[in-house]
């Protein structure tokens, strides 16, 4: 169970044999990646801020709530940071279990609530200007469908 | 008591600070809210929804209600956007 929380980019492919390296027991490995997307070519910046004293804490808790809720053998969340550009890998998470619907819901689990409880914020840059991205009623409902048990 | 009051994205902008020291009275974060709002309008006009507000105190998040007896960092942003 890990977190990390960094301005550098990641490799998702050593960070997931990292995972499994030297065990045997595990049986589904299911991994996110989140990328910045270009807007259809219209993006011209992206920035994600911040708070970096709760950012790790939040994320470490959404983590272990996870592992409370399924039987989980191995986790990881890499969130980044600062300025990125179109394409970048932004976020990724990673769950190991013996049976793939263990990995697959807790890692939905953990998008959920780290997109709605993790202190990140998005700065979009386009010709039109700069702009906060906004949260949306989906991201809140996404969240509201965990509750009451998993 | 002193405060460390933190400001997060479009706050952080709004009000011109990304934190500052608040000597406050206040009991609750409505409260310490209140405050800041009397001081200027930047803080009036950050402050003017806080349905698009979220808060934590000490890394926590909170609600308006929340006490702040104790509390050492209160921090203020929009609704999170991450992943």
């Amino acid at each position: 169970m890990a977190v990390r929380v960094q301005a550098e980019d990641f490799d998702l492919g050593a960070e997931l044999a990292g995972l499994r390296a030297g065990r045997a027991d595990i049986g589904a490995l299911v991994s996110f990646t989140g990328l910045v997307r270009d807007l259809g070519g219209r993006l011209t910046g992206f920035e994600l801020e911040h708070y970096p004293a709760m950012t790790e804490r939040a994320l470490a808790a959404v983590e272990a709530e996870a592992c409370g809720r399924w039987p989980l053998q191995a986790s990881l969340v890499i969130h980044r940071f600062g300025r990125l550009a179109p394409g970048d890998q932004i976020m990724m998470v990673a769950t190991a279990s013996a049976h793939r619907q263990a990995a697959f819901a807790a890692a939905e689990f953990l998008m959920d609530f780290l997109k709605s409880r993790a202190p990140f914020w998005k700065k979009e840059t386009t010709a039109a200007g700069a702009a906060w991205v906004e949260a949306t009623d989906a991201d809140e409902a996404a969240l509201a469908r965990w509750s009451g048990g998993g | 008591m002193t405060l460390d009051v933190l400001y997060f994205a479009w706050l952080r902008e709004r009000i011109g600070l990304r934190g500052e020291a608040v000597e406050t009275d206040a009991a609750t974060v409505a409260e310490l809210v209140d405050e800041l709002r009397a001081r200027e309008e930047r803080y009036a006009a950050a402050f003017a929804d806080m349905a698009a507000v979220r808060v934590a105190v000490d890394q926590e998040l909170r609600d308006l209600a929340a006490p702040l007896a104790g509390a050492r960092e209160v921090a203020f942003f929009p609704p999170m956007t991450g992943g």
